[in-house]
């Protein structure tokens, strides 16, 4: 239904550019037009489009919450929760287009049977609003092209509309993150206390599954202190930087001051294939080599490792990072000016002294702004963690046993069937708000600490 | 005494000079050490997957005889039809064809016979049948699908050395498989059903098909989605936009919308698409559009580089031959830009290629044994595909795994080289 009305606005449209185009070169066999016979026709084809499909996409939106109003206005005498009326009207919905397995009683079965008849309703009732305004707006647009209006203006002025539209599309997506994390969050926060969240020491939501019924509120209170998730993550990410920093350093260097050119081409895209890898596929590798490797070791030096270290993880977390802060600072280094070099050299200092005490101190900023975006990186790193570090939420500092992360937890909670208005589930999107803040918080001093740094030599 | 002194400065400036010396040679060493570190990693991960995954597309049979025996198939017409075939009970000519490979065999211990081959081995010699009819009544040779132990023996993935009670494949077997091998009835031949078939909970059957098909429904929902949408935004924020506070603010967010970790989206998905749009679950659609709200700022950022490369002269004359704006951006500077934006766009789309968190959140992570042929049908993804079968226990999945995560290198590689070749070839040198 929906489907034939749109291909059928499309397919007016098109046939009114068409038409639109010939009737301009029927008026330039009269008078001179007034733009190119092509905007006649975009100016007919966008007049029928526009306002159809902009009324069509706001009543798919509105209809559902408008019929569902509808239908549990007869069931609000019965002083139901919002859970059960949500339930109430998915039962009707299913019975409605017969689906339903359930038993039927009478009530269920006169709000199904008002279901299909407002949905009747609301279905020929657009039908028939859009054929109004396809033929409102199409008499009004072919009025302006008999009058032979300049068309190019308003063509342009609709498609700058559609551009600007198309860019508000990102900020879109933020706002649907922000509101997606906070909707659930803050239902969370209701039933769990904001302050045994972020300084509690014990996570451990499974313990709060209840089936059919609220858990005890005192159990919840301990169940989701999510202090040794966020120390699991920064020690993760702290262990990957171990890694990463020296690596990628040395070798950001070693590109951009040493390397010949046949070095550098070959190199520098063969080190990127590093971070071009997916993380899955590195998980895999932890998990499986990297993993009881360690252990291995460990254990041949007598120390007890879990299979599941926390080492693992980061080590192969911290060789995804390498390109980042490879490339990053080699073009940082490469964008200090030649001068600085030159008056160095000029001083007698040999090429390793000019890069520690002359280059590197002016690069510094962007090379910061380059490692603050790799801990960013690694603190949302997933894959790697839930594959190689364990699910347990340990709250320890060492890198041989296992730990947890926020993103881990995440995947934990969520993988499989969820049930919306579970505390458990609600909790992982209050993980997610902190995350996404605590990325934002590290993206945005890097992204300033960078642009300030390219200012200072521009 | 004067001399003296000097003589020791000169000694002093020339161990200086010799420490400088070695000190930039150490600094240089320290260089390549940092960049042979990184490559060895690179050549150990390839390694690893290549040995342990070239394995998989090895496929081992066990060849047996079969007799297609009209009474145990309990047909009792003379020419039996298709449809008499195909109702025909083959249990037990598939047990007799198992279990004549050593007669001797007690019949209480036949099990270990029969779990050499993979559970699906009925089938198997249902399908010969019905291939070929006019089988009915002879005896014939049969090639079936070996269990996953068997297999990895055969492929020496498997010690044999360990003790009995802690492998899964039991002497009694082994001593069949050799027998087997010596008369040359083990085959290894390629394996397509990698290829063709979906997931299955056996290591010997299953196949990447379904998980391939949802790989490629969620890029071209993805490709669908945010190419347009992306180009579009870049166009109006690199063309059109007036410099004020909201389009900084439109830039900065595009900036940090990048650099947002991947499971956020997946939360978005989760929370918007699923649970207020109640689009499908575990379908590449909702997958495909997750990934797309992820690609969109990689797109977008591309493409404002490509057409900020243009150079001005080209906006300037088309201009003073009387263009508009809008004339001179769609028709000069966009077509000269999208050899730039193409390869943006296929790079964002190989990062969208890899991405599993979001996936996982979303429900692409289910169970899928058919394949799927509309991008509203539930599918899991490469990528997925390699988490799950990493999950499990059997041994057989290990080579699995590393087999799909060559297709799925293989794939980026393509899509990589893709967009090398649109960019050299196709772009202009501005000099």
């Amino acid at each position: 239904m929906n489907l034939i009305l749109v291909t059928f606005i499309i397919l007016l449209a098109f046939t009114s550019y068409y038409f639109g185009r010939k009737k301009a070169l029927v008026i330039q066999s009269s008078q001179r037009l007034t733009a190119l016979p092509k905007f006649y026709g975009y100016y007919l084809a966008a007049w029928c489009a526009a306002p159809a499909l902009i009324i069509f996409v706001l009543w798919s939106v509105f209809e559902p919450s408008i019929v569902k109003t509808f239908i549990l206005q007869d069931y609000t005498d019965q002083n139901l929760t919002k859970n059960e009326l949500q339930l109430i009207y998915t039962k009707v919905k299913a019975l409605a287009v017969g689906t339903y397995t359930g038993n039927i009683t009478n009530f269920l079965d006169e709000s199904a049977n008002k279901y299909i008849q407002l949905k009747g309703i609301a279905n020929s009732a657009k039908v028939a609003i859009i054929l109004a305004i396809l033929i409102f707006s199409l008499s009004f647009a072919y009025r302006s092209v008999q009058k032979n209006d300049r068309m190019r203006e308003p063509v342009e002025i609709f498609l700058k509309w559609v551009l600007f539209v198309a860019s508000l599309g990102a900020v879109l997506v933020t706002i649907g993150i922000i509101f997606s994390l906070l909707f659930e969050a803050i239902r969370f926060f209701q039933a769990v206390k904001i302050f045994d969240f972020i300084f509690g020491t014990h996570w451990y939501p499974a313990k709060t599954f209840v089936r059919d019924g609220q858990p005890d509120p005192e159990l919840m209170k301990d169940a989701f202190g999510a202090v040794p998730l966020f120390a699991g993550t920064f020690f993760i990410a702290f262990i990957a930087m171990c890694v990463a920093i020296p690596i990628g350093l040395l070798s950001g260097i070693y590109l951009s001051e040493y390397a010949g050119r046949g070095v550098r081409k070959y190199a520098k895209p063969i080190i990127e294939i590093l971070a071009g890898i997916p993380t899955v596929v590195y998980g895999f590798f932890a998990a499986l080599t990297v993993g009881p490797f360690v252990k291995e070791i460990g254990n041949a030096m007598g120390l007890e490792v879990s299979s599941e270290s926390a080492l693992a993880a980061g080590a192969v977390m911290g060789v995804m990072i390498i390109p980042f802060i490879s490339s990053l600072s080699d073009d940082v280094i490469t964008a200090v000016p030649q001068n600085l070099r030159d008056g160095s050299y000029a001083m007698g200092a040999t090429k390793s002294e000019t890069v520690k005490k002359v280059i590197f101190p002016a690069a510094l900023p962007g090379i910061v702004g380059s490692i603050l975006l790799a801990v960013s990186r690694a603190v949302g790193e997933t894959m790697i963690v839930v594959m190689a570090s364990g699910l347990a939420a340990n709250l320890t500092m060492n890198p041989l046993e296992s730990t947890s992360t926020i993103t881990a937890q995440i995947v934990v909670i969520l993988i499989g069937d969820q049930q919306f208005g579970d505390p458990k589930t609600q909790s992982a999107f209050a993980l997610g708000i902190s995350l996404f803040i605590v990325t934002l918080f590290l993206n945005v001093i890097a992204l300033s600490v960078v642009k300030r740094y390219r200012e200072k030599y521009e | 005494m004067l001399k003296d002194i000097g003589k020791n400065m000169n000694n002093y400036k020339k161990n200086l000079l010799k420490k400088r010396y070695n000190a930039e040679r150490r600094f240089q060493w320290y260089g390549k050490i940092a960049i042979g570190l990184a490559l060895t990693f690179l050549a150990v991960f390839m390694f690893q997957i290549f040995s342990k995954g070239y394995s998989a597309f090895q496929k081992t049979w066990i060849v047996t005889e079969v007799h297609y025996d009209k009474e145990l198939l309990l047909i009792d017409a003379e020419s039996p039809s298709k449809d008499d075939l195909e109702n025909a009970d083959y249990y037990d000519v598939a047990y007799k064809a198992m279990t004549s490979l050593d007669p001797g065999l007690p019949e209480e211990e036949d099990r270990q016979l029969i779990q050499m081959v993979s559970y699906k081995y009925e089938t198997e010699v249902k399908d010969l049948l019905l291939k070929n009819p006019d089988f009915l009544g002879k005896i014939v040779p049969i090639k079936l699908t070996a269990s996953d132990d068997v297999d990895q023996v055969h492929k020496g993935n498997y010690p044999r050395d360990i003790p009995e009670k802690n492998r899964r494949v039991n002497d009694y077997q082994l001593q069949i498989y050799d027998m087997l091998n010596e008369r040359g009835d083990i085959l290894s031949e390629f394996n397509i059903s990698f290829f063709t078939s979906p997931d299955s909970r056996e290591a010997e059957l299953a196949g990447i098909a379904s998980s391939f098909m949802g790989t490629v429904f969620s890029i071209l929902v993805c490709l669908a989605f945010s190419f347009p949408i992306a180009v579009l935004a870049a166009i109006y924020l690199e063309e059109f936009a007036p410099k004020n506070k909201f389009t900084d603010f439109i830039e900065v967010n595009i900036n940090n919308l990048a650099a947002v970790p991947s499971i956020v989206f997946g939360l978005l998905g989760l929370g918007i698409l699923l649970a207020v749009f109640n689009l499908p679950r575990s379908t590449p659609l909702v997958g495909g559009i997750t990934l797309s709200l992820m690609t969109l700022p990689t797109i977008i950022i591309a493409a404002r580089a490509s057409l900020k490369a243009v150079p001005p002269s080209i906006r300037e004359a088309a201009l003073a031959m009387g263009a508009s704006n809008m004339q001179t951006t769609m028709h000069h500077t966009v077509p000269l830009s999208m050899p730039g934006t193409l390869s943006g766009t296929i790079i964002g789309l190989a990062q969208a290629l890899g991405e599993t968190a979001p996936l996982i959140l979303i429900g692409m992570v289910a169970f899928v044994n058919t394949i799927p042929g509309t991008p509203v049908d539930p599918a899991a993804s490469l990528p997925v595909q390699i988490y799950i079968w990493s999950e499990s226990a059997e041994r057989g999945f290990v080579e699995k795994v590393s087999a799909c995560i060559m297709v799925l290198l293989a794939f980026l590689i393509l899509m990589n080289l893709a967009a090398q070749i649109v960019r050299h070839k196709f772009e202009k040198k501005w000099s």
